[in-house]
This record gives C-alpha cells, structure tokens and sequence, in this order.
C-alpha cells in the first residue's frame, strides 16, 4: 500500500491507499475519487482517468507508451505537459507521494 | 413490509445504473440512493467478458468501483435481488423477497438479456450465451477439455470470443447467416479486415450459412446441423445472436414499449417518476429524428450522468455522441458516430503498412461516423470532430494525417 493524492474537480483534496500491482485508475476509483469514470475499464480509449500530476515522485512516473500519448494527443480536454492517463500506469513503491489533480470528463 | 426509504431508486447495477448512483452523488445529490440488481456479482465491467476474462482460466471480474465505494458514498445496494413490480400509483416497487421500497424517483436500468437460438437442440448442455459473469464463469470453466467450439452469430460479442478461443488453442467456428459479419454495427471494409485478421488466426467463418439443429450425444451438444444439411462436430457452442432489451417490468407497469422503454430527451418514460437508461430504453436522437436504442458502455454512462444531473434538479436532454469499440484478438476496432444515411465512406489506409486503418463516413459535407482499426488518437480526434460539428474536407481526410486534422478541427 502507498499514499496518492488527488485534487477533484470540485477541488477537495483526497488521500488514497493504493495497492500495488492495481493501475492508479482502479486504485482512484477504488476509494471513489470524484470525476474519473473509467468507462473502458483501463484499454486506453475512453481518456475519463486522464489527470495532470501536480507533484510528481523523486524517481518520475514510467515512461508513457504510444497509445497512451497518441489518445492524450487527440483527446478533447487538451493535453498538458503534466497529463496522463491514470490507468496506463502501475502503482509501485516509488511513487509514493504522488499527487495528481483529476481531469477526467 | 412498506419500505419508507424514498428518494432514487435504481433498477440494474450494470454499467448505467452504477453510474447513475456515482454521479448523484458526485453531484451533491443527499437524499437515500438504492442500487438493486437481480445479478448477485458485485458490479463488475462487462466488457472484459468476452475479452481478457476468457484469456487465463483464473482472471478476476473487474469490478466498477471499490468494495467500500457503496458504503462510504452512503448508496444502498441489493445485489442477487430482482424488483418484481412498480406500482406507480403508490410510487412503490416490489422485490424478490416479498419486501417493498417507494421512490421519489425510479431508474430502469435493466440492459439487455440474450436471445436464444430457437432451433430444435437449443438447451442441450453445452450450449451457452454470454451476457453476465455467471455466463462468462460457465463458458470458461467448458473450455478447459473442449477441442471444438462452434460460435453461432457473427456480431462483437460473438467474433470477440471467436478469436479468444481460438489464442486458447481450440478450434473454433463461426456461423452466420448473412452474407458478411458484423451485420449493421460495422461497415463492409470494417468487416472484411476483421475477417481476415480472424481467418489468419485459424478461425473458420462461415458466412450466409444458417444452423438447423443443435444435436446431441449422451445428452450434450455434439454437433451443429447447418440448414445445407452438414454437421459440424463440436463440443460447446456459444449462441451470440443479439440481445432483447430487458422490458418485461416496464410493459408490466404499463410504460410505453417500442423497442426497449420508450423515454424523452430528458430521458423520463411515459411515467414522469421513471426513468429508463442504457441498453433497454429507446430515446429520441436529434439528428435522425427517431427513436434509437444502442448497446454500449458509453452511450449507458452518458445517460447515466444526465439522468443523474435531471434528479439532482438540474433537468437535462440527453446529448453525446455514441462511440464504441471492440478488441477482435489483437484488433482494436473504435467507432464514433452512427454511420447509418451516409452516402460516403473515405477509406484511409495506415501508410506503413497499407492496411485499413479508418473508414470516414459522410452525408453530403457532413461527418457522420469514423470507424477505426488499432488508431486511437484518431478515434479521439473523431468524437471531437463529431461533437463539434466540424467536417474536414474530402481531400484532407484522405491525406490521412491526424495532426493536420486535429489543426483544422482546434483551429
Ligand atoms: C460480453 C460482452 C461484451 C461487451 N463488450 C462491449 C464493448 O467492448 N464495448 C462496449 O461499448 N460495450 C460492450 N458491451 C455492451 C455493454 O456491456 C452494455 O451496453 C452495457 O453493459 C449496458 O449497460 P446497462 O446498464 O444498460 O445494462 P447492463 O450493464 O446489462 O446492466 C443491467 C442490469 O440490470 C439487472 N436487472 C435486469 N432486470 C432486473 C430486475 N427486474 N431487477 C433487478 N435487476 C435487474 C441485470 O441483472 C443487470 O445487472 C458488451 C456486453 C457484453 C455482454
Ligand atoms: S480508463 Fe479508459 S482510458 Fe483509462
């Protein structure tokens, strides 16, 4: 189990245990973190886990893959430097700490 | 027992009703939420049924939400329930269990159930459909010691679970009766590629060929009778033929019926108390001007939230644009839009490779659907593009390049 933190859209700050091995996206919608709906279920198409990482861990988040760049790219909440799509990454030790703000949908 | 719980009630705890329940409360909603579902499982993503569930003997569900969600956003769920009737007059239902429960408002979320092959053989053991986990469980625990599987229909579910057969190392089937798969839901090219992507994994297709008889040995499924008069021996079959929207408890109550719970744009049925959603109601879309019902997670959720916002006291039409998508093995097909009327479809092959990677569908100058194949940022463009009401012009959709697209649509 590690510590998240995510900024709703309503702008309530919320701390989470997630546990390792799950994606960031189930662990946010395990706790029930407002505004991500994870329509797809984690196959990178629907974009409602999308966040921006506001505080991003010492060691940095995992590379991002191709799909996940090319659906952020095109996605109509416009791509920020931060973005990500939460159920593209797995939570691990290192990322303890992080905290994203969510964007959804 | 005359339950004094009011409030919202929800019929269903798939993919609308669940969503429904998230967002009242994320909308600030404070007056009593109940979920209840005849399906006993925990809510659970029904997608991965027919996909990565069928892959490893031992995958998990996936659930919706979180085992405390329901309890910590104070939503009281009745799972392995079945609401029996409505009296609308008293704004009561009935469960199961003999209990009672009124609203202030209903939901009817009640999907679809499968259709069943009516062929002489159609219950044999063996033979099974695939809509809810306890179908999913049934069909993967067949497979272990299963040699041969014969899939009756060529529509998604059907093809999907075609092609996860198949990577299991059995042989596998597919027979349907039309001319080409995927019916009305994908277009000739779509269809095609995916056929060959299919045969190319040892699939057999059959198509414009219809079954006569389902036929036993020692009382299981043994083989399927094609209506030409050859068998095909076999040891489990799956019937992926369609789906019948759930309306029995609607009509019972007297709601409008025509093909599913006929709603309003505010999604409310001919009863104002109740509301339909998902893969059972028929709602008003704008363009076409009829009446339409569609089976996807998205167009469930989008409903979900503005029969959420309407109760919340915000009334609100139901409007978004329908997408969809399906993995056929290592296919991603994506969908935005309804191609149906177009006059016009732009075929984009992927520059590497030649092959087809989006199908653009057009009515006169006017965008109607995208369909694509492994090319999700395009498929993201597209539900923007569609959303917006911004075509591309002919020549700039056939150069094939998203980001000039995408600098066309945001510029
Ligand atoms: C195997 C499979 C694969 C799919 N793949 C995709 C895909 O890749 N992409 C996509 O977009 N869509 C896919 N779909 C379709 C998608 O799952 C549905 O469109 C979606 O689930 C519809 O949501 P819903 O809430 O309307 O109905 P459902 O999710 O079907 O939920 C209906 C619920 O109502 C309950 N219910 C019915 N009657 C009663 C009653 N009287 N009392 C209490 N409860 C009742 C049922 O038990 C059920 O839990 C797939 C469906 C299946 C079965
Ligand atoms: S959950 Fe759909 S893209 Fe992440």
């Amino acid at each position: 189990m590690i510590k998240l933190t995510f900024i709703e859209p309503s702008g309530t700050s919320r701390q989470i245990d997630a546990a390792l091995g799950t994606s960031i996206m189930q662990a946010a919608t395990a706790a029930g973190v407002q505004g991500i709906a994870a329509e797809c279920g984690g196959a990178c198409m629907c974009a409602t886990c999308h966040c921006l990482v506001v505080e991003a861990p010492a060691a940095g988040l995992p590379e991002m893959t191709e799909t996940e760049r090319d659906v952020l790219e095109f996605t109509s909440e416009e791509m920020q430097e931060t973005s990500r799509l939460t159920c593209q990454i797995a939570v691990a030790e290192d990322l303890a700490g992080t905290v994203f703000k969510v964007v959804g949908r | 027992m005359a339950g004094v719980l009011r409030g919202t009630v929800i019929v269903g705890a798939g993919h609308g009703g669940t969503q429904a329940a998230v967002n009242l409360r994320e909308n600030g909603y404070d007056r009593p939420v109940t979920l209840i579902s005849a399906d006993a499982d925990f809510p659970y993503h029904k997608p991965p049924l027919s996909k990565s569930f069928m892959k490893t003997p031992d995958a998990p569900l996936q659930p919706l939400r979180g085992p405390s969600f329901f309890d910590d956003t104070a939503i009281t769920t009745r799972l392995g329930t079945r609401v029996t009737g409505i009296d609308r007059a008293a704004r009561r239902i009935t469960l199961s269990t003999g209990e009672t429960l009124d609203y202030e408002a209903l939901v009817l979320a009640t999907g679809t159930v499968a259709r069943k092959l009516t062929v002489p053989g159609a219950d044999l053991p063996g033979v099974h459909h695939l809509r809810t986990a306890e179908d999913a469980r049934a069909l993967r625990g067949a497979l272990d010691g299963a040699r041969r599987a014969v899939i009756v229909g060529g529509g998604f579910i059907g093809l999907e679970a075609a092609a996860m057969l198949a990577a299991r190392g059995l042989e596998v089937t597919v027979v349907e009766l039309a001319e080409r798969l995927l019916g009305r839901a994908a277009s000739a090219q779509v269809a095609a590629a995916i056929a060959a992507d299919l045969e190319g994994q040892g699939v057999t297709l059959l198509t414009g060929t219809g079954v006569a008889a389902l036929e036993a040995e020692a009382g299981r499924i043994a083989a399927v009778r094609l209506g030409d008069g050859r068998a095909l021996p076999c040891d489990l079959v799956l019937a992926g033929i369609g789906a019948v929207p759930e309306v029995g408890l609607a009509e019972a109550a007297g709601l409008e019926i025509d093909n599913g719970i006929r709603v309003d744009a505010r999604l409310a049925t001919s009863d104002l108390a109740i509301f339909a959603i998902g893969d059972c109601c028929a709602f008003p879309h704008a363009a076409s001007g009829r009446h339409l019902r569609l089976e996807s997670v998205q167009n469930a959720t989008d409903q979900a939230r503005a029969v959420a916002r309407t109760i919340s006291g915000t009334e609100t039409d139901f409007a978004a644009v329908p997408w969809f998508w399906s993995d056929i093995g290592e296919t991603k097909l994506q969908i935005a839009g309804l191609a149906e009327g177009s006059d016009r479809s732009l075929r984009i092959a992927a520059p590497d490779t030649g092959a087809l990677r989006a199908v653009y569908h057009l009515k006169g100058d006017r965008l109607l659907a995208v369909e694509t194949l492994n090319s999700a940022g395009e498929h993201m463009l597209a539900r923007r593009m569609l959303a917006l009401g911004k075509t591309p012009d002919a020549a700039l959709i056939e150069a094939g390049d998203i980001r000039a697209m995408k600098a066309f649509v945001t510029g």
